[in-house]
Order: C-alpha cells, then sequence, then structure tokens
C-alpha cells in the first residue's frame, strides 16, 4: 500500500475526514445553488454562500488524466513509481487522488474508477480510487 | 489607465553565476542590485522604490530594504513564485505614474544547490487546499506531468515535440559561458532521458541553480537622462488560473488573460512579436504558454515549436536565447527575472550575436508562477524600443 497517515482536520474539513474514517465520501454542497464544491470548504465559490452541507457522492467517476511518478520524495520515496491522477467524479469535480490496484503502466485517461479507502493513521482512512 | 509609455527598464543585471555556497542570500540580492543599478547608470541612492517576492529573506522589502540601505517611498513584496518580478515591473510602473517613485529597484536571489529553499516549497501556513493535494505523493514535475499528459490527450501532442523546445534551448545555451548546461542536445537525447513523471523526462525539467538577478525601472524623465538605452514598457498583464472551483481544466494557463490583458495595453498583436521570453520550468510550460498567448491555435503548440520553430535568429519565434530555465538559470527556482533580462538584451541588442534577432523591435517576457496542474499566476510583459 502507498504511504498513508491521518489527515490533518480544520473546523472545515472534519466532517470530510470523519466520513471516509466509515467508508463515505462526501462532497460540500451549496444549498442556495446546488453546485458541488472541491476543495471541501465550508464556503460556496460558485455563489459566495456559507449554507454549504456536506452530501455523499457515488465514488465513481474517470482518469481526467494521471501521471506515473518514477521519482517520489518524503514518504513516498521508495514507492515509485506510484500514479497520481485527477478523477472526474460523476457528481462533476476533479479530485488530486492516487490511482491503485492495477499496473501503473495500464493507467489510461478516460479509465473508469471508484473510490477505496485506505486505512491511515489508528483510525482513519483516505480516498483512492481503483478501476471498476 | 494605460502603462504604456509610462515606465522604462533601465538596468537589467544577472548573476554569472549557478552555484554559490560562499555567499548568503542577502548578500547576492546586494550583489545584483548593485549590477543592475550600475547598468543603469544610477546608485542605491536614487532608488525610491523597492520590490521584492518570497525568495527574499526576514521581512521582505522591510529586512532587505535594511541590508540594502535604502530608504524608498514604497516597498512591494508582491509574491506570486516565479512571475513575482514581471508583476513587480507593472506594479512599479503604475506607482512611477502615480507619482509616488521614479526609479524602482526589484531583486530575486536563492541558493537552491546549497541549502537554500527547495523546488515548491514555501515557510507560509498550510494552504486550504494542501490536505487534499499533499496525501498523494504529487511533486513538482508531476503537477506539470498531469498538464502534458492531458495535452497529449486531447491534442495529439507528443514527447518528441516537447523535446523540440528543449533542442532549441540548447541551441542557444551554447553560446552562453554562463549557462549551467551548454551542450546542445538532440531529440533522442531527451526522449532517451529517465522518465521523472510520465510523460515528462529527465531533460524536459529545468536546472536548478543558485543565483540571481535585477531589473532597475525608470520614470519617461529619468530615462532620458541615462547614457544607455532603456527598454519601454508597452504592455503588462497579470491572471491567476486556478482549479475552477472544482472543475480544473489542464488544457491552459492564466496566459490565456495576461496576454491580451498585456497586448491590448500595448496596441500590438502577437505577429507583432520579434522574440519572446516564455517561462520554461517544464518543455510543458512554454508550448501550452504559447498557444495561450496567441501565437498559435490551441492544441496547435506541438507543430508551432517543431523544425527549429523557435530557435533564433530566423525561427518564426526565437525564444529563450539565452539559454532559459532549461539549460541556463533558474535561480531560486523562479524564472521570472531571468525571462525579463534576456528581453532587455535582445531589445538592446546585446544578446550573443549568434542568437541576436535582427531588428528587434518588439519583445515579449512571460511568468508562470505556481504549478500547472493545479494554480499558478501568469503574468505578460510586452517591451519595446524607446520609439515603440
Amino acid at each position: 500500500m502507498l504511504p498513508t497517515r491521518s489527515p490533518r482536520r480544520t473546523h472545515e474539513t472534519a466532517e470530510f475526514w470523519d466520513a471516509c474514517a466509515q467508508g463515505r465520501l462526501l462532497l460540500p454542497r451549496c444549498d442556495d445553488c446546488h453546485q458541488y464544491i472541491w476543495y471541501p470548504r465550508l464556503f460556496c465559490p460558485h455563489c459566495a454562500s456559507s449554507n454549504v452541507r456536506y452530501t455523499e457522492v457515488s465514488g465513481r467517476g474517470s482518469v481526467y488524466s494521471f501521471t506515473i511518478v518514477r521519482k517520489g520524495s518524503g514518504p513516498y520515496k521508495e514507492h515509485a513509481p506510484y500514479v497520481i491522477a485527477y478523477v472526474e467524479l460523476a457528481e462533476g469535480p476533479r479530485i488530486m487522488t492516487n490511482v491503485v490496484g492495477m499496473a501503473a503502466d495500464d493507467v489510461h485517461v478516460g479509465m473508469a474508477v471508484r473510490v477505496v479507502f485506505e486505512p491511515a493513521g489508528d483510525t482513519d482512512a483516505i480516498p483512492r480510487f481503483t478501476p471498476t | 489607465m494605460s502603462l504604456r509609455g509610462t515606465a522604462f527598464i533601465a538596468g537589467a543585471y544577472e548573476h554569472p553565476r549557478r552555484d554559490i555556497p560562499d555567499r548568503t542570500i542577502p548578500q547576492i540580492h546586494a550583489e545584483v542590485a548593485v549590477g543592475a543599478l550600475a547598468d543603469a547608470g544610477l546608485t542605491m541612492a536614487d532608488v525610491d522604490a523597492y520590490y521584492c517576492a518570497g525568495d527574499a529573506p526576514g521581512f521582505g522589502p522591510i529586512s532587505m530594504a535594511e541590508y540594502l540601505g535604502l530608504r524608498c517611498r514604497t516597498y512591494d513584496s508582491t509574491e506570486t513564485g516565479g512571475s513575482s518580478y514581471l508583476v513587480h515591473v507593472g506594479h512599479a510602473a503604475a506607482m512611477i505614474k502615480a507619482g509616488h517613485a521614479s526609479v524602482a529597484l526589484i531583486t530575486l536571489a536563492g541558493t537552491p544547490r546549497n541549502g537554500g529553499a527547495q523546488p515548491g516549497s514555501s515557510g507560509a501556513a498550510p494552504a486550504p487546499e494542501s490536505e487534499f493535494e499533499n496525501l498523494w505523493g504529487a511533486t513538482i514535475v508531476a503537477h506539470y506531468a498531469l498538464a502534458a499528459q492531458r495535452h497529449m490527450y486531447e491534442f495529439g501532442t507528443t514527447g518528441a515535440q516537447l523535446a523540440e523546445i528543449k533542442v532549441a534551448a540548447s541551441l542557444h545555451a551554447q553560446h552562453n559561458p554562463h549557462a549551467f548546461l551548454r551542450d546542445v542536445v538532440t531529440v533522442e537525447e531527451v526522449l532517451a532521458s529517465p522518465l521523472v513523471a510520465d510523460p515528462l523526462h529527465r531533460l524536459d525539467c529545468c536546472v536548478v541553480t543558485d543565483g540571481g538577478g535585477a531589473l532597475v525601472v525608470v520614470s519617461p524623465e529619468i530615462a532620458a537622462t541615462l547614457p544607455r538605452r532603456s527598454v519601454k514598457l508597452l504592455g503588462q498583464g497579470e491572471a491567476a488560473k486556478d482549479t475552477n472551483r472544482g472543475r480544473i481544466d489542464l488544457s491552459y494557463t492564466g496566459a490565456v488573460w495576461s496576454g491580451p490583458r498585456a497586448f491590448a495595453e500595448a496596441g500590438v498583436t502577437p505577429a507583432d512579436i520579434d522574440y519572446a521570453s516564455i517561462y520554461d520550468s517544464f518543455t510543458i510550460t512554454v508550448l501550452v504558454t504559447l498557444e495561450d498567448l496567441g501565437f498559435c491555435e490551441k492544441g496547435q503548440g506541438g507543430r508551432f515549436v517543431m523544425d527549429g520553430g523557435l530557435v533564433a535568429p530566423f525561427g518564426r519565434l526565437p525564444f529563450n536565447t539565452d539559454g532559459g530555465g532549461l539549460c541556463n538559470n533558474h535561480p531560486a527556482n523562479r524564472g521570472g527575472m531571468t525571462k525579463v533580462i534576456e528581453a532587455v538584451r535582445q531589445l538592446r541588442g546585446e544578446a550573443h550575436p549568434a542568437v541576436q534577432v535582427p531588428n528587434c523591435h518588439l519583445a515579449l517576457a512571460h511568468g508562470t508562477g505556481g504549478a500547472l496542474g493545479t494554480r499558478m499566476m501568469s503574468s505578460t510583459l510586452i517591451l519595446g524600443q524607446p520609439d515603440a
């Protein structure tokens, strides 16, 4: 497994990470303009509203772009090659993540993926994506 | 309000060294400040405006002004990464136009080869997006590789086309005795160099160098009194481009906005430009920026750079004739300063004779601070001869 650690929570992001720990993917969504928001925050960059709530989403999407990192750094140094990707979620946002569970050389743009939660720290989990 | 003709670049200086274990960062700021002022025919006592960015130590312009012994009327520490110094030129021109300054000094220095700040690092508080990007092992190269991969997918751009950009830079760098890399390379050699983050190879990446540079921006009245030829500021644009509320589009940069703003202010078009300094942290940075500035259609950057399109003096758009960040210098991991300096050399007719563009009347300099894969600040300058 690629390196994981407990994410640092803020007042704005604790609900997101708590849900990840339970195996659920949430996105913030604006109660006024109904747009999904990424990265997680309790402010809507679409309409400047603070009426933002976390909503559970499908966890399905496709690879928008990716790279195979051949020379990692820090905790990833020993794990190269590994894949970093932008995954376009079915709900719209494109989020940065890792694609795991397959050979790096077989990853391609447009590939269908779904979220998997990998254990982090004692009780947390972080969302990565794997082929459907 | 327009900045056209309100300010002139009267002095420019690039530190000659690329590996500087025996100087502090403030010392290098001071060396380049003195160098640029001497180039302009001015002294530290003439400076009434001072600009520096995130590479400056301590309290930024306050610490550096104290170190240098400056007493100015205005200070500015606008930090937009590698594009900061192009932004500073525009902001200095606005203050000159407002009557708050007449001689502005802009400095950059750093020593990443000798324990200075590393690429992509920052001492600031964590950004609100950081936990959603830092958990995945992203490197600075990976951020640009994501953009390169998407460009290849959408437009059919190839690794060989990206390599052409490095080849052109190396053809220029062979004439620069200070360049960090002076060997001419081929497309095949670029493609045979190790992949760092697919599809970017080691030779698609800029150099890591110590060093620095400085600019002196003056009012038209001061410029008229100086012995050296000054370069006229015709237009400046700046624009941040980010993840677009979560729907990032990796196919373009902030140059799609900074470029048209600068061209409109200057009253010229891309076809009028004789020489361009294009930010070249990676080869993909150049390719996308050329499209975004309007030198070719979106998606046609790969074709534009082929067949020696960027090679001075006779390519369709001679670029980075000092060897750029890809071969010459990328001091403190910030390439914007050296982009302006080489444009000044071209407009003064002081580039190396092998790469000097004949009758260089209009030049463009472009900076990209941040990363193509996430967020950036783009800044474009249009510069010209005094009669432009």
